[in-house]
């Protein structure tokens, strides 16, 4: 008993320290005025009321929101591709690593590329449109587009885990399963979507989960693609996290972006909940 | 195992008195003469890291016992490294400061007072650019010594005023010199625009605002004048020069910043900071193409100036040390270097030659003759706040979508609302 106290001490530790005391102080900071320095005044409820009405949190939760279930059309690509590279015989690995590339590179280093990729005047996108006679836009300088080209930039991000993810489940479908049907005649699409689908929702779900997580706490590609260069699409272009960001440490208003964070918060935990009430109905577990 | 306890006993001596110096922060002595006391500095400029190196050597020159260590942080990083450390007892010892995030340290106490440490080391503040040196005066008390400051100018390409057949702008340049000469620079086929009209405060509408005699923050601090006629005049230079398609529009600047468009020779002017001159001058395409001229003549003549102030950490568990060296960053050797090495304007009167000849094909005289004409970037309230919002205010001003009284009326009254709640 000792003992084992004593050997997950560490990890424990490392939980409160970094995790539950932040997040402690967090909520308690939500309930104050937190000058950049010096004491903290308590204002009860001010901030959360400044909040439901404050037109840019709506702004940024909707933008927010309009990201999340972009990226979220990133699965049943990641499914579809996951199951092509199972059928591929040679060089499967290859087609891993390319798609997991984006993962593991920087995302300043994907931010900083994609920028001169959408560049309106001289970026790559615009120029292979133009092979096609489409006329390209300013993607990320014009507010109607910028939340549609992060979003394509988070699914190709996104992409390699969930391949990873969806692989693993692939391989724990039995084989056997798929000869039975071949030997009742079903097609390749029919396998597909009555044996694949089916037998890996539950892998289906857990990225599911981990993808809607992810994309409510954008931050990285937004900050590097418009905020370091003083593009004016960021006024409209906010994320919640970018907004508690800009709140806590551009403007020291730090007890109105804890605020936020307690809201994004909930806000994902409702999320999550409902997915677990949600799988309920199409997640099929054997 | 006798050798391994004392060393142990050691460590956690050192570990102790490394807490108590701690907590006693700010009042704690001056080391004992012999001891050994590090400082950090930092910084947010790649680009001056070598001179700032090179001044915390020659500190280090004259004062053997302390080791000054130079820590750049990069720009996006810096302001919220430096506040979380601040409020946590680790900030950096001295480092650089921005007049517009400088009120809300003051006020917090974060930055040691130097008040006495101008009076017993002789340092003449009249030495430096009022309008800076104000800048990083709290209640009366002076909390960080000007390192640099940057006037505004005309930074023009002389290859494309030639073939445009345009003369150079001088210092006989009124606005409307500077619209027309847009205009016949614009060369849209060959994409090349006449200037680079984005929605920049300090390099663009502030200085016209003023030129046009308007005020920006009305005296008090209490209150913006973004929607007076003279604010008013002052935007709209610079949403005619949008209008008359003389400008790349806001798009393709967000896309790709006015400095880089400059740079890469497709605008003819730009209004900007003497703080470009080293990356200018270091650019192979740009030699022999690059000059410099005074901001037009609205009204009257003016520029806003800023400049970074070297300030400390009033945390700093070697308070007596660090003031020798702020001492020393503010006076005339640390301005040599910076003014040697070319790297920016230092704020020292008498020191600017040697930048001057660091780089004699550009007319630098133009941004000292400026300080004349100066005035402090304006601050008040939290200012990045109400800086922030200019871009979503005055955006639909630039595109044409509002006119520019109706964006300017609704600018003011948004950073109004910002200044009524300090």
């Amino acid at each position: 008993m000792g003992w084992a106290l004593l050997f997950i001490a560490p990890a424990t530790i490392g939980l409160v320290a970094l995790y539950l005391w932040p997040f402690l102080s967090t909520f308690v900071k939500s309930f104050q005025d937190v000058p950049a320095f010096g004491p903290a005044t308590y204002t009860g409820l001010d901030n959360y009321v400044e909040l439901v009405g404050d037109g840019e949190v709506w702004k940024a939760f909707g933008n927010s929101a309009l990201y999340t279930v972009l990226v979220l059309l990133g699965i049943p690509l990641a499914v579809v591709l996951a199951a092509l590279i199972e059928q591929v015989s040679r060089g499967r690995s290859v087609y891993r690593v390319l798609f997991f590339l984006p993962v593991v590179t920087l995302p300043v280093a994907v931010g900083m590329v994609w920028r001169f990729i959408y560049n309106g005047d001289f970026g790559l996108l615009n120029y292979v449109l133009s092979w096609f006679g489409i006329d390209g836009h300013y993607w990320v300088a014009d507010p109607r587009f910028t939340i549609y080209a992060f979003a394509a930039v988070g699914i190709w991000m996104g992409l390699g885990i969930n391949l990873i993810i969806l692989g693993a489940g692939l391989q724990a479908i039995p084989k056997a399963v798929y000869e039975a049907s071949a030997l009742d005649g079903a097609g390749r699409v029919r396998q597909f979507f009555h044996i694949t689908v089916p037998l890996l929702s539950p892998s289906i779900f857990f990225v599911t989960i981990l993808t809607v997580i992810a994309a409510l706490q954008m931050f990285d590609l937004i900050f590097i693609m418009l905020r370091s260069v003083n593009n004016t699409a960021l006024a409209d272009s906010k994320t919640i996290v970018y907004l508690f960001y800009e709140k806590a440490f551009v403007q020291f208003q730090q007890g109105y972006g804890a605020a936020v964070a307690i809201v994004l918060l909930i806000v994902i935990m409702i999320a999550t909940a409902l997915q677990f009430r949600l799988q309920r109905s199409w997640v099929f577990y054997g | 195992m006798r050798h391994t306890w004392t060393a142990a006993l050691a460590a956690a001596a050192t570990l102790l008195t490394a807490c108590s110096s701690g907590s006693t922060g700010s009042t704690g002595e001056a080391a004992p003469a012999g001891e050994k006391v590090t400082l950090t500095y930092a910084n947010w400029s790649e680009d001056q890291a070598p001179a700032m190196e090179q001044i915390a050597a020659e500190f280090q020159k004259e004062n053997p016992n302390i080791t000054v260590k130079v820590q750049t942080l990069p720009w996006p990083e810096y302001w919220s490294t430096l506040q979380v450390g601040a409020a946590g007892g680790t900030a950096p010892d001295a480092f650089w400061m921005l007049a517009d995030h400088f009120r809300e340290y003051a006020k917090g106490g974060a930055l040691i007072d130097l008040s006495d440490t101008v009076k017993s080391a002789g340092i003449d503040m009249t030495a430096y650019p009022k309008a800076v040196s104000d800048s990083y005066t709290y209640e009366g008390k002076i909390f960080a010594l000007p390192k640099d400051f940057d006037t505004n100018g005309i930074w023009y390409n002389k290859a494309l005023f030639d073939a445009a057949g345009v003369k150079y702008p001088d210092d006989t340049w009124g606005w409307q010199q500077v619209q027309d000469a847009a205009a016949k620079l614009t060369d849209k086929a060959k994409g090349v625009w006449g200037i680079a009209a984005p929605i920049d405060a300090q390099g663009g509408y502030y200085n016209t605002i003023l030129q046009a005699g308007g005020s920006i923050i009305k005296p008090g601090g209490t209150a913006s004048d973004f929607a007076g006629p003279e604010a008013v005049a002052g935007l709209k230079f610079w949403t005619d020069l949008q209008k008359a398609g003389s400008s790349p529009t806001l798009k393709q600047l967000s896309d790709t910043e006015a400095v880089s468009m400059f740079e890469s020779q497709k605008v003819a002017m730009y209004f900007s900071g003497a703080y470009w001159a080293l990356r200018f001058h270091n650019n192979a395409d740009l030699k022999g193409k690059v000059d410099v001229a005074p901001l037009p003549q609205g009204v009257k003549r003016a520029t806003v100036t800023s400049g970074i102030g070297n300030a400390g950490y009033a945390g700093s568990k070697h308070p007596e040390e660090l003031k020798k060296f702020l001492a020393f960053l503010g006076g005339t050797k640390a301005a040599e270097i910076q003014a040697a090495t070319g790297t920016v304007l230092p704020a020292y009167k008498g020191t600017q030659q040697p930048w001057l000849d660091s780089m004699p094909e550009f007319k630098l005289q133009v941004f000292i003759d400026a300080v004349d004409y100066s005035v402090p970037l304006p601050v008040a309230g939290n200012t990045a706040e109400w800086q922030g919002l200019a871009a979503q205010y005055l955006a639909p001003a630039w595109d044409g979508a509002k006119p520019v009284e109706e964006a300017a009326k609704e600018y003011q009254a948004a950073v109004d609302e910002v200044l009524a709640k300090q």
